[in-house]
């Protein structure tokens, strides 16, 4: 919106820490005291408490995600995602945001592939009124049809943007690229034919599939005890059902690799994106392919990437790589934005800057760097009670165990240079498929071995 | 609304307001430390007060790229060690640029602190640049500016608003800057720009996190105080805005709009300018008419007359000289933009004919008075808050004294303010649509 440009604060540099997918790292004796809360109704959640400020914060994920919608509506998880505030109970829609607004309750809920996520921040004081909101939420949405056509034309509107988005039309056709017939080839928020086609019936019938205890994980960080924690988790998730049947999600790897698509579009500065096979979460290989990847082309100022294309040739505002991990697909990710003029050599240069870590790996003094990195800038992720509910919820989800923290500097320090020219052979092997969208000069769409 | 007047009572007791140190170190460094001690990090930041607004005419953009050019090198640090350094430790570093600050900050585990004092005392004053790094700095701001305004519609209406808002004022030019002006940036300006702003008198150190006043009263001697004052800094007067006599309106056409938009900015007075209590009431205004599902404008056209997918309003208190009050609407498809933005005059109209009532006063103070407590759990927000504050007029007791002028607000401030700002010849009303029209070279 016109708002934030008017706030505009022009940022010296690349936001890459912002996509990485996996959890970034830290140490804090903050968060170091996590406490597995089970309720009288035998919902676990992962609890830190901190008195020192009146407020709590709750996060919680349903397995399911975009991957939940039915066939031909995508986009359902997320309508629901926007629904379950839009009136539920004995509140209509605008009830409930008054309701929000005078507890001063933030609620928020979102739809991954694998995901449905929820958060909640709230003021000690007010907790009880709080928690009833998001009771009412995931056990009582009204799903109403006046709503629906509201929030779908909300949708919509945002749709309609991202059709002449370079970066937003780049990311659909790699999605669609390379897991085409796949949920993921899916976009999460729908489609312009997709969205308009959600029922009522169908958000009831998500909600009532994905909205289970058997597939919900929580945690918790703020001023509440177990105790007190133990009622919250029995009053908002006790009465959902206790498992709900799911789809059979087949585990898949990106297609079409080796492609290019270059589609064009009238704006002065290209948008590339490209990425090919990863490392998953569980593999022995995984925090050496993390390193590796930071050093590649992760979120600070000194990556082979940020050096090459941003400062020593200009050619860039932004230029990363990241490891994207889905539950059903392990990925490695790049990306930038650069002038028409200059988008080949941009694009080569990262291809060149792969090639080169693939075949060569890292060296000593690289991978000593990158481990003091990952291992300093954990702590930055628990400096706040929503950053420590969001880290708490995410090891969760990884399936790491509740001593990870403690545990994550001595398998960051186990990695050798062996292991990591060993990971880095693994990045991207067998090529990867790129999109590019804008008007760049002498770049033409490839096929594979093209 | 009895509850809700609790609530503001319980948000007001449990404010521990947190204990901010604040002191002048001898050669002009204001410092403020806010201490955090729940994880063993902190955030540290250095302010200027420079700004865009600050640039000769001409020259639109030079503060935003001299703040890229800060992380060149010094004789000291040459260029990257600062950020080897910053990486070595698994820090997180950045640097913003508005109207009218340039600050630069570290996130690092607490032991780490004096290390980025070390370093960013040293540039404050020991920059060196080469042609060799300003060249392609200077193309990866372009690039910036292609991703930022070029590359966004949106945004680029938005530079057409500022430019025709502010009629006197540098708050008309980007941030960034026009491109035909930024391609002619150079190291010599950059360095100019920086000898003349760049010195501790005219900056503010900020620190929250894991650390007392009194521990960053001794790293602060030992670094920062070392640093010579090296300019005199007047007093920021920028050239300010006649009395606004006549409405504006544009209309930017662009191919790539999907969606179309219309937005109107007002000139209003800022917290830095306006007269006691004023602020404060556009804030209150601004949150009743624009801010969420419930406001006005919200529940008016996209609730009961179903005329547009989103609406809303905000309020940019936060500048050294006047400021905006700000609408938008996107309308359904099949809705036209005027048809729109009447839709939006007659909710404007209203409020101006009949002010608001004190419930919704009280709904609004509530709730902005809870973002206090929240901004608490986050040492980075919190050191914004007064980096900002103290680089644009304000000072750290009137920080701390914003919920309680907040909560004094009453209906009648708010119903005043829209009287006296809410005025069409205080505004321009801009429109972003979809270009049809064909495209072709000419050479006439």
């Amino acid at each position: 919106m016109i708002r934030s440009l008017r706030h505009l604060i022009v940022v010296a540099a690349v936001f890459a820490a912002a996509v990485l997918a996996q959890p970034v790292q830290i140490q804090s004796a903050h968060a170091t005291n996590i406490e597995r809360v089970t309720s009288p109704g035998g919902i676990e959640a992962w609890l830190v408490r901190d008195t020192s400020l009146p407020l709590i914060a709750l996060n919680f994920s349903f397995l399911g995600g975009a991957n939940e919608d039915p066939e031909g509506k995508a986009g359902t998880g997320y309508m629901v995602s926007s629904m379950l505030d839009e009136g539920a109970g004995p509140l209509d829609s605008r009830g409930f945001h008054q309701q929000l607004e005078e507890n001063a309750v933030e609620l928020r809920f979102s739809v991954t592939h694998d995901y449905f996520q929820g958060s909640i921040k709230l003021l000690r004081e007010r907790q009880d009124q709080s928690f009833e909101l998001l009771r009412l939420a995931l056990n009582e949405a009204k799903f109403e049809d006046a709503a629906t056509a509201r929030v779908a034309s909300q949708i919509l509107a945002a749709l309609r943007r991202e059709t002449t988005d370079p970066g937003s039309i780049a990311g659909r056709t790699w999605w669609n690229t390379a897991f085409a017939g796949h949920p993921y080839a899916r976009p999460n928020n729908g489609t312009l034919t997709s969205v308009p086609t959600i029922t009522g019936q169908d958000q009831k019938d998500y909600a009532r599939r994905v909205f289970t205890r058997a597939h919900l994980k929580v945690a918790a960080v703020g001023d509440i005890d177990a105790a007190g924690l133990g009622k919250v988790l029995d009053r908002v998730f006790g009465a959902l059902p206790a498992s709900g049947e799911l789809r059979s999600v087949p585990n898949a790897a990106p297609r079409e690799v080796g492609r290019r698509i270059v589609s064009q579009l009238n704006v002065p500065q290209a948008v590339i994106r490209l990425g090919g096979v990863g490392i998953p979460r569980k593999d022995p290989d995984f925090m050496a392919a993390y390193l590796v990847n930071h050093i590649l082309g992760g979120g600070s100022f000194t990556s082979r990437l940020y050096d090459e294309v941003r400062e020593k040739r200009g050619l860039a505002y932004g230029v990363y790589s990241y490891l994207l991990n889905l539950r059903h697909t392990s990925m490695f990710m790049a990306s930038t934005q650069t002038s028409a003029d200059q988008t080949r050599e941009a694009l080569e240069l990262i291809e060149l800057e792969i090639r080169r870590m693939v075949d060569e790996g890292p060296t000593d003094a690289e991978l000593a760097k990158a481990k003091a990195y990952l291992k300093g800038a954990y702590a930055l992720n628990f400096d706040t009670s929503t950053k420590i509910a969001s880290m708490l919820l995410q090891i969760q989800l990884d399936d790491l165990g509740i001593d990870y923290i403690n545990r994550r500097s001595a398998i960051i320090d186990a990695v050798t240079i062996e292991d990591a020219r060993r990971a880095a052979k693994r990045l991207a092997s067998g090529g990867v498929l790129t999109t590019v969208v804008g008007q760049p000069k002498n770049l033409a769409s490839r096929e594979p071995g093209g | 609304m009895v509850a809700s007047a609790t609530l503001a009572q319980q948000a007001n007791s449990s404010r521990a307001r947190p204990n901010v140190g604040h002191f002048t170190l001898p050669n002009g460094l204001e410092v403020v430390v806010i201490p955090d001690r729940r994880a063993p990090v902190v955030t540290h930041m250095v302010w200027y007060k420079v700004g865009a607004a600050d640039e000769t005419p001409g020259k639109s953009g030079l503060a935003h790229f001299l703040e890229h050019l800060l992380f060149k090198g010094t004789a000291k640090n040459p260029a990257g060690r600062f950020s080897k350094e910053v990486a070595a430790v698994g820090g997180q570093e950045n640097a913003f640029t508005s109207q009218d600050y340039t600050g630069y900050y570290q996130r690092v585990a607490r032991e780490n602190l004096k290390a980025m004092m070390e370093f960013e005392a040293d540039r404050m004053t020991g920059l060196v640049l080469t042609d060799a790094q300003v060249l392609p700095e200077l193309k990866v701001v372009l690039e910036e500016h292609n991703q930022r305004v070029a590359n966004n519609p949106r945004a680029r209406l938005s530079e057409q608003i500022d430019a025709a808002l502010y009629l006197n004022h540098p708050y008309g030019r980007p941030i960034i800057g026009w491109r035909q002006e930024i391609e002619k940036l150079n190291r010599e300006e950059a360095l100019a720009f920086y000898k003349r702003f760049y010195t501790p008198n005219n900056a503010v150190l900020v620190i929250a996190g894991d650390v007392s006043t009194e521990e960053v009263r001794a790293l602060a001697d030992e670094t920062y105080g070392k640093v010579p004052k090296v300019a005199e800094i007047g007093p920021r007067m920028r050239p300010q805005e006649p009395t606004p006599v006549a409405a504006r309106r544009l209309t930017l056409s662009d191919p790539r709009v999907a969606q179309p938009s219309m937005h109107r900015a007002y000139l209003v007075p800022s917290a830095a300018t306006a007269k006691p209590g004023e602020a404060e009431a556009l804030e209150v205004l601004a949150f009743i008419l624009g801010h969420g599902n419930t406001s006005r404008m919200y529940r008016n056209l996209v609730e009961e007359r179903s005329l547009a997918v989103g609406a809303g309003g905000w309020y940019s208190g936060s500048a050294l000289d006047m400021t905006q009050f700000g609408l938008y609407g996107s309308p359904k498809p099949g809705v036209e933009l005027q048809q729109l933005e009447d839709a939006i005059d007659a909710v404007i109209d209203n409020v101006v004919a009949n002010g608001v009532t004190a419930e919704e006063v009280e709904r609004a103070t509530n709730r902005l008075i809870a973002e206090s407590v929240y901004a608490q759990d986050n040492q980075a927000t919190m050191a914004r808050w007064y980096g900002a504050a103290l680089t644009q007029g304000s000072s750290v007791e009137r920080v701390q004294s914003w919920p309680d002028r907040i909560r004094a607000v009453k209906a009648e401030a708010v119903h005043a303010a829209a009287k006296a700002y809410l005025d069409k010849r205080r505004s321009v009303t801009g429109y972003l649509i979809k270009d049809t029209a064909p495209r072709e070279e000419k050479r006439s």
